[in-house]
């Protein structure tokens, strides 16, 4: 059967299914009783992946009887709605649900639980749906431990001044150590960990003691009903049927159908055409009062119209100040997105067009290479969100993809004594125009079992990194790192999964920018300059990532008639130069007997291959090769 | 359609004679060992239904080349050969001076055929030499000797005007010295015609499987190329130049049934496992008949005809046919032929970017034909030529 999470009635479903048949919105359940607020309590769950936030989720659902045993069979992490995020295990969109919970002292409380994206890229998203939140559950492996992403959620979430529960998982595993792994919370986040609650989300163990602390430990929200209205504008999504659907958490007043409202960061402002709660699914109510969380729609056309964080008001008789923190989702990361079959370019089009109904963090804008036709530039939250969207691009629109170098936004000072910013090598001013290139460094806090500690510094420093601390947790060291994000773009999440086996974790903030001897290096086919294979790199890196780029193009691209020369410049000056040699022997030796439908049909399939080759003056460059040559590991 | 006026006019017969007393490692060609022996007559019966039911699809031409090819055709008798011609001749009229080959093992058992098949008719014959050395005759699977095979060239050049003999060369270990003077042997029992093939590892043959095991290695590019060198040159100064990739002949000694294939002629293709291409309406239809010997046989018996693939080609399919074949020829294509067969001319820029990395060339009479320099690169040449 079709599931309710993607048909388009479930809020977080990100964008329009087109797979499925037109529905109206009579799968909308009547309304739960609303709650004094005193009996509300809104909490997200702060974990790492793996850890099993996505289970405990499932199993709170279950037990309050959100969804029936029915709905939940075959359905592990509900939460997560696209394939993407069950498969990685990551949580892209912010989700929720409203529980309705009987507890043990004889009243039925609400829980809202809003599951926030659980990775670096989304930092903003995760600070803003941890601000409609007054709690969070700390949920930690307890033969795991604490892990760098866990780390950061969880200070944002004693930043946005959250209860926390500690709650430590799998603690029916025999390797299960959570003595320890509490005095790691202790030590490294400095969190009274004495009462953290001992769970196993898998077979239900504790699970009731979770719904308990929920509703003992966590606090009430606060909110003035007679107040005019304030909300926060947590996230929002594209329905096929509804609108954008807006997630919201009202601060104080009272949002209701038919009321005029503001989006105050935007100036626009629109007729409430419903509210309602999560069941998961949505279903209407009458009202949202303070302290509730919920949604609205208001016959908002696109995503782009609505910000995240932004503060919703009474059109009427706004209030003054905004909620704290808002900010324009900016894309740190670039790249060019080219369909290998040019034909595709359309289509990519469409693509695009339709994941950014529902994402407005993601930007494109057309552009053209010599060697790759026409494509887009894009730019992306940070290196997940640049592969999330590629890879939907590739899996639900089925369109291949070539992708350029990733790069970051350079900041460059003209002797003029002009300044620009770029983000597309193909842009950079003639060097004697330039008087300095300023490039964005992050802090990167990197924990890992202490045997793959040499590894992991050995790549910093390569990486240009400036260590900044190090510290021992039991057997597993914490590291922070100065690094630039230009080094970080290139491979480094892969690289240091695996030097550390996979073990290591990692996130980071951006800190500032620092000026930087940056050289833009090309790499020439065949003596031409191939424009999607030029980077902005560092001085110092330059020859060696020059040599092990040209070594694996040599590798990729297939023999030619005559020898291709590849090599690396920085201006006029070469770094490095591999050769293709030329076919020495490419014949047939006998076409016998007249059956020249055998020998057409291998040039038909020797014209496939060709098709997947771009074609570049005149060389034939394999599309592997330029995503190869991208991920050269130096 | 401008198919007919730009078509060459020879039109040829293949005979697919499928049986052999056994399989060589390296052939991947239709060919099938009956230890019990087979129906001749039965056979030779069927293949004149073929010619009858094809004659009646095509009626009314002038055969100028015919071609016993198999499997083993020197397994026939001389009469069978003589019935199949027959069958030829009161289906089509056979040119007065059509050239009528016969391929044939080099057996002295096969060689005392030859007169017989002589006076069947047959004037050139075509011998599976395929080296001039016993240890190598055996590891490619040859039941003959190096000494059998000279003495059967002896005894074809006694009985027909023309003969050609074929060599196997590139492989396992020999070296350009070796081959040398193996192909100065060869070149001094030849009289006009010679295939000389590079040993070539096909799919689903014996020599593939040692091949992919490392047990069979055959010399790389670089030796193979200086083997092909070292070929045409010994070739050309004996005065046998190639006339296409590996056929060399003195001129106007070319096999003439085969170039009607690299010419993109007009033939039929008789017999189990056999090609075809015949204009019916000006439509140029690619044939070819059930490989299996005794399902062929009853397909013949029930139907009249062993067809199981007749497509019409469209323009692209014949255009880059035609590349295929006439590119493998020294004498070349011409581009208006290309352009009448597939409505549009070679692509320029392609042609000029060959030219100016002197992979082909423009003769005088506008003909374009690959140089000495394209021909070990043959198939990147036509491919580039084609996409």
């Amino acid at each position: 059967m079709p599931s309710p999470f993607r048909g388009g009635m479930f809020g977080p479903v990100p964008w329009p299914n087109l797979a499925l048949p037109p529905r109206t919105p009579d799968v909308i359940w009547p309304a739960m009783a609303t709650a004094p607020i005193k009996n509300i309590r809104n909490f997200s769950i702060v974990a790492h992946i793996d850890h099993g936030k996505s289970t405990l989720a499932d199993r709170l659902i279950q037990l309050t009887g959100a969804m029936s045993e029915r709905e939940m069979v075959g359905r592990e992490q509900v939460l997560d709605s696209m394939d993407i995020e069950r498969e990685r295990g990551i949580t892209i969109k912010a989700q929720t649900v409203r529980l309705a919970y009987r507890a043990d002292d004889g009243e039925t409380y609400v829980l809202n639980l809003i599951d926030t994206p659980g990775h670096v890229d989304f930092a903003y998203e995760v600070n803003r749906s941890l601000a409609a939140c007054e709690g969070s559950l700390l949920v930690v492996d307890a033969s795991q431990g604490v892990e760098a992403q866990t780390l950061a959620n969880v200070y944002h979430a004693l930043d946005a001044g959250h209860e926390i529960v500690p709650v430590l998982n799998k603690v029916d595993l025999p390797a299960a150590e959570p003595d320890k792994v509490k005095q790691q919370i202790e030590d490294v986040i400095g969190l009274d960990a004495h009462d953290a609650l001992m769970i196993s989300a898998k077979t239900g163990l504790g699970i009731h003691e979770v719904l308990e602390a929920i509703v003992t430990r966590l606090p009430p929200p606060k909110g003035d009903r007679a107040a005019t209205l304030k909300a926060l504008l947590v996230d929002s999504w594209y329905d096929a049927y509804l609108g954008v659907v807006v997630l919201v958490r009202i601060v104080d007043g009272v949002l209701k159908k038919g009321q005029r409202i503001r989006m105050m960061g935007t100036g626009a402002s629109y007729e409430v055409d419903r509210v309602g709660t999560f069941s998961p699914k949505l279903t209407p109510a009458e009202e949202l009062g303070p302290g509730e969380i919920g949604f609205l729609t208001a016959s908002i056309k696109e995503v782009a119209d609505t910000r995240v964080g932004d503060t919703i008001t009474d059109d009427r008789k706004p209030i003054e100040h905004m909620l704290p923190g808002f900010k324009p989702a900016i894309p740190v990361v670039f790249c060019g997105l080219f369909p290998v079959d040019a034909a595709q370019f359309e289509d990519l089009r469409a693509a695009m067009g339709k994941l950014r109904l529902n994402d407005a963090s993601f930007s494109y804008e057309m552009e053209t290479s010599a060697a790759l036709g026409f494509g887009f530039r894009c730019g992306f939250l940070g290196l997940l969100h640049l592969e999330i969207i590629q890879e939907r691009l590739e899996r639900e629109f089925n369109l291949d993809l070539i992708a350029t170098a990733p790069s970051v936004i350079y900041k460059i000072k003209l002797r003029s004594g002009d300044e620009l910013q770029i983000h597309n090598p193909v842009d950079m001013p003639d060097p004697m125009a330039v008087l300095e290139i300023e490039e964005p460094w992050i802090e990167a806090t990197i924990l890992t079992p202490d045997e793959y500690l040499g590894s992991v510094l050995k790549l910093c420093q390569d990486r240009r990194g400036n260590q900044k601390e190090l510290t021992y947790v039991g057997n597993r060291a914490m590291v922070k790192y100065d690094l630039p994000l230009n080094e970080v773009v290139f491979d480094f999440y892969d690289r240091l999964k695996s030097v550390s086996k996979g073990y290591a974790s990692f996130d980071y903030h951006l800190t500032d920018y620092h000026a930087a001897d940056l050289v833009k290096m090309q790499i020439l086919v065949n003596a031409e300059p191939v424009d999607a294979l030029s980077m902005l790199v560092h001085r110092t890196r330059a020859e060696g990532r020059g040599r092990a780029m040209c070594e694996k193009l040599k590798e990729l691209i297939p023999p030619h008639m005559f020898q291709v020369p590849i090599q690396a410049a920085i201006g006029g000056k070469i770094i490095a130069r591999e050769t293709v040699r030329a076919f020495r022997k490419d014949v047939t030796a006998k076409c016998y007997g007249g059956d020249v439908t055998r020998k057409r049909k291998l040039l038909d399939k020797q014209k496939e291959g060709k098709k997947r080759m771009r074609q570049f003056g005149k060389v034939d460059i394999p599309q592997e090769a330029f995503i190869a040559a991208l991920k050269v590991d130096v | 359609m401008f198919v007919a006026m730009s078509e060459s006019p020879a039109f040829g017969v293949y005979i697919h004679w499928p049986f052999c007393l056994s399989k060589c490692p390296y052939c991947d060609f239709n060919s099938h060992v009956r230890r019990g022996g087979i129906d001749e007559e039965r056979f030779a019966a069927a293949v004149a239904a073929e010619i009858a039911a094809t004659a009646a699809r095509i009626p009314g031409r002038t055969v100028d080349t015919i071609f016993f090819g198999g499997g083993t055709p020197s397994l026939m008798k001389p009469q069978t050969v003589g019935a199949i011609l027959d069958a030829i001749g009161r289906h089509w009229t056979i040119a007065p001076a059509a050239e009528i080959n016969l391929e044939a093992n080099p057996t002295s058992v096969e060689a005392t055929r030859f007169a017989g098949y002589r006076a069947a008719g047959v004037n050139r014959v075509s011998l599976g030499v395929q080296a001039l050395d016993d240890p190598a005759l055996k590891n490619l699977g040859r039941t003959h000797t190096a000494d059998e095979a000279l003495a059967a060239i002896a005894i074809a050049r006694k009985n027909f005007e023309r003969y050609s003999f074929d060599l196997i060369y590139a492989r396992p270990g020999q070296t350009v010295a070796a081959w040398r003077a193996e192909l100065a042997r060869a070149i001094a029992e030849a009289a006009e015609h010679l295939s000389l093939y590079q040993l070539t590892i096909e799919p689903e043959t014996p020599f593939y499987a040692l091949h992919e095991a490392g047990k069979l290695v055959i010399p790389d590019d670089d030796a193979g190329r200086a083997l092909f060198d070292a070929t045409q040159e010994e070739c050309a100064r004996a005065g046998l130049p190639a006339y296409e990739v590996s056929n060399h002949a003195r001129t106007g000694a070319e096999c003439r049934h085969n170039l009607v294939y690299w010419r993109y002629g007009e033939y039929a293709g008789i017999g189990p496992g056999a090609h075809g291409r015949l204009l019916i309406d000006r439509v140029r239809h690619a044939t070819a008949t059930e490989k299996n010997p005794e399902q062929w046989l009853a397909r013949v018996e029930t139907h009249g005809h062993g067809l199981v693939v007749d497509d019409a080609l469209t323009r692209d399919e014949q255009a880059d046919e035609f590349l295929l074949m006439g590119l493998r020829l020294t004498e070349g294509i011409d581009p208006a032929r290309f352009q009448a067969l597939s409505g549009r001319p070679l692509d320029p820029g392609r042609v000029a970017d060959l030219l100016g990395v002197g992979f082909v060339e423009k003769t005088r009479d506008k003909h374009l034909r690959v140089t000495p320099a394209g021909f070990p690169i043959l198939d990147a040449v036509v491919a580039d030529l084609a996409a």
